[in-house]
């Protein structure tokens, strides 16, 4: 707490309010590559789960489907089985790669354009500008008295708010069921509570963090651009004020009656009004950047305006600035962007999805599990046989039933049949239908004479009786009298 | 250390005056907001505390005004579960046991259902997946059985047990202690056992067995049959084949003829109700060597009245 004797003064306070921030209309080549990132992005995130895709009649009609109830999840033409997991941690690893690569190569690119924080935010300010009017209408309201005007804008506004929060909670369920149903269901009151839960935490938070929060989640919140700084050297890319060609700043004015005096910053603020998260660029590379580059547009403009070469604010990586404050020439952006660096985490990022690929072409859809009982491992039979329990899992991965036959081999004078069946009826191989994308259990009897090592490995295997003959084996131990621990 | 505070040139902020070797630290405010959600923290834990147990008391726990406890919704979960296994169990109950196979849903259903009650009844004595215990109960998972195999020759087994004392309708009978009483001399138990083991291939034919041969006719057929094939209407077992319960050596089948175990189970009946034992014997028909239904053949049934008879033991 701060007290009598605190020199400080005015920053004796432990807690401080957050600064309004008003950010302009700009426009210029970034702000339209950010128009268009946020459409598709938008467009991809409200759009997908309406997209559908025909898989025959024992698999959804979803492109893209997170089926938690039934523990599969489709995207277009793949089927991912929760075994197959490993493909989302490949995803996963490949999205970690990526980010590594485009922060290394372009800095904060992702928090600048395709990070839902900043796309959201960026939506909301829209709706600001929309309701309030540009930056100097929203501070004015903003200041302003809360009367029938401010009162009536602000309704509005939230009731948009609340729109936007609500559509985009909305969305995120129909990844996880059937999308019109689902909303049938949803408006009807018959959807699952815990489809409105979701959809009432994720209408709060999109309010509260787009709506109000916004560049206080990447100040305060978010770890990334702490994680960030350590992927950055100094040849990533990062928004920069030139300040060796804009220092000393003054007026264009003052400028005429004085040149060579000025450099060409004519102090206007407009990157400062610009910036969605309020922050001056001017003061040299910070976290609150997020590297929009909307100051980039708004300068640009400027210069155009009063006749000087863009670029005063400009992407620009360490090392350039240090070589153009020297008085030389930068090398072209694409030496930068190509450095072993980049190349190395560019080819595992592409070796992994190869891999991925590859991995994904070769699977069967036809999968064998055999497992020994061990309670008990061997059953004396009364004629002086042994018999063997094992419990046999077949996944049929494929969307049609299939006729499967099991057989064993390795084993001599072994016979094997499942549950239903008998000893007397039993061969070396059974044949058992399964039913499309579903898991058959079946117990497996193995029975052998028992005369035999005591522990004795023979093969399962399992193959298809229709026109992909590709199948799965195991190899397992059948074990005799003489196997106790 | 207050009087050490300055504002840092660099970032306009205060600093909190502590200082290590000219390392100083910025006293920058928290944001508001988060002081909000400290408060918001602060009205969760004053509305839980009302709402569900938390005070510690001397018996106890404050209750809560929702009445919320462990138990309580622990009941609720098990109800719900009864509830939502009612159809299958009213199903399996409405099914004679001997039917099941021929739905089989229905008949998986009583497997899964007879295997948990397996794990909580059975196992102490038969082992888990019914294996037996070597010497002292029978594995459930071979193709031999003592009073039978088939689903509802279990189902009576388990319900009435086996040698029970205060039940008319148990499995019983009592093979007489040859030895201990005095029936047999060792000198015979000794041929008996000879016999015993040409007739399940583990000896030679002597002129001990040939004694025993005789002995056996006239002591132990009545029960075991003429072969030794065993008899099930009295729980006798085979003695031909390769399963012994209580050991088919020559020491071990000695000491069974001299002084008989006769094993007991208990009825369950009194314990459980008839779909819980409906769905053990489906289970435990399941394990593998589940027979089916002999014929309908008064010769041998086994049902009804418990069997007086003389020896059941030795073997299995």
């Amino acid at each position: 707490m701060a007290s009598a004797d605190d020199p400080t003064g005015e920053h004796g306070s432990l807690y401080a309010a957050r600064k309004g921030v008003y950010p302009k209309k700009v426009d210029g080549p970034f702000r339209r590559f950010k128009w268009a990132i946020m459409a598709v992005t938008l467009a991809i995130y409200y759009g997908t789960p309406w997209i559908r895709w025909d898989r025959g009649p024992h698999a959804p009609d979803q492109a893209v489907l997170v089926d938690l109830a039934n523990r599969r999840f489709y995207m277009f033409q793949i089927e991912i089985w929760p075994h197959e997991f490993y493909y989302v941690a490949g995803l996963l690893i490949m999205a970690g790669i990526g980010l590594f690569l485009v922060t290394s190569a372009v800095g904060r690119a992702w928090c600048g354009y395709a990070c839902p924080q900043t796309v959201w935010t960026d939506l909301f300010q829209h709706v600001d500008r929309l309701i309030d009017g540009d930056r100097n209408a929203q501070i004015r309201l903003a200041n302003g008295p809360w009367k029938a005007e401010k009162i009536a804008k602000r309704t509005v506004k939230y009731a948009i708010y609340l729109t936007v929060a609500f559509w985009t909670g909305g969305a995120w369920i129909l990844y996880f069921a059937d999308a019109p149903t689902l909303t049938h269901d949803f408006w009807t009151g018959q959807a699952p509570p815990v489809a409105y839960i979701t959809v009432a935490v994720l209408t709060a938070t999109t309010f509260v963090l787009g709506g109000f929060l916004r560049e206080q989640v990447c100040i305060y919140m978010c770890p990334w651009p702490r994680i960030q700084t350590a992927m950055m050297d100094e040849k990533s890319l990062l928004v920069t004020y030139k300040d060796w060609r804009g220092e000393p700043r003054g007026s264009v004015k003052k400028a005429e009656k004085n040149p060579g005096a000025f450099g060409d910053c004519v102090d206007c603020n407009q990157c400062v009004a610009v910036c969605p998260t309020g922050i001056d660029i001017r003061e040299g590379p910070q976290i609150g950047c997020i590297t929009c580059a909307l100051c980039i547009d708004a300068c640009d403009s400027v210069m155009a305006q009063v006749g000087r070469p863009r670029g005063l604010i400009d992407y620009c990586t360490l090392d350039d600035a240090a070589t153009e404050k020297a008085g030389g020439v930068a090398p072209p952006i694409r030496k930068t962007l190509f450095r072993p660096r980049t190349l190395i985490y560019f080819g595992l990022w592409g070796a992994i999805g190869l891999a991925m690929l590859f991995t994904l072409g070769q699977r069967t859809r036809l999968d064998l599990s055999v497992q020994h009982e061990r309670s008990p491992l061997y059953v004396q039979l009364s004629d002086g046989a042994i018999r063997n329990n094992y419990t046999l899992k077949l996944r049929n991965m494929g969307l049609r039933p299939r006729t499967v036959e099991v057989s064993l081999s390795g084993l001599p004078g072994a016979r094997l049949w499942t549950d239903g069946g008998a000893r007397e009826t039993a061969g070396q191989s059974l044949r058992l239908p399964l039913a499309p994308d579903s898991v058959t259990s079946a117990k497996l009897f193995v029975v052998a004479p028992g005369d035999g090592p005591a522990r004795q490995d023979f093969t399962i295997a399992v193959r298809a009786l229709d026109d992909d003959p590709r199948g799965d084996r195991e190899t397992i131990p059948f074990d005799r009298p003489g196997t106790e621990p | 250390m207050a009087e050490n505070r300055r504002i840092d040139e660099v970032t306009g902020t205060s600093t909190s005056g502590h200082e290590w070797d000219g390392i100083e630290e910025l006293d920058t405010p928290m944001p508001r907001w988060w002081l909000w959600s400290l408060y918001a923290t602060i009205v969760w834990g004053i509305a839980y505390v009302i709402l569900y147990p938390a005070w510690p008391m001397i018996h106890g726990a404050t209750e809560g005004v929702l009445g919320w406890s462990s138990r309580g919704q622990l009941e609720a979960e098990m109800q719900a579960d009864a509830q939502r296994r009612a159809p299958v169990m009213n199903a399996i109950a409405a099914t004679a046991i001997a039917d099941l196979p021929a739905k089989p849903e229905l008949m998986q259903a009583a497997v899964q259902g007879g295997a948990a009650a397996f794990r909580v009844h059975c196992v102490q004595c038969h082992g888990a997946g019914g294996a037996g215990v070597k010497t002292l109960y029978p594995s459930l998972t071979d193709d031999d059985w003592l009073w039978g195999g088939d689903l509802a020759t279990i189902d009576y087994t388990i319900t009435h047990g086996i040698r029970n004392p205060d039940h008319k309708a148990t499995r019983t009978s009592l093979m007489p202690a040859f030895g201990r009483d005095g029936i047999l001399d060792a000198g015979q138990i000794a041929d008996v056992v000879s016999h015993v083991r040409v007739i399940s291939r583990q000896e030679k034919p002597s002129a001990s067995s040939a004694r025993g041969a005789a002995l056996f006719e006239a002591n132990c057929a009545v029960c075991h049959g003429p072969a030794g094939e065993g008899g099930r209407e009295v729980g006798a077992p085979k003695l031909t084949d390769s399963i012994w319960l209580y050991g088919g050596d020559r020491a071990s089948i000695t000491a069974t003829v001299t002084e008989p175990r006769n094993g007991v189970m208990p009825r369950w009946n009194s314990r459980l109700d008839p779909v819980t034992i409906k769905m053990l014997a489906a289970y435990v028909y399941s394990l593998g060597g589940g027979e089916k239904a002999p014929a309908p053949n008064p010769a041998v049934a086994s049902e009804g009245s418990g069997t007086e008879g003389l020896g059941a033991d030795g073997q299995r």
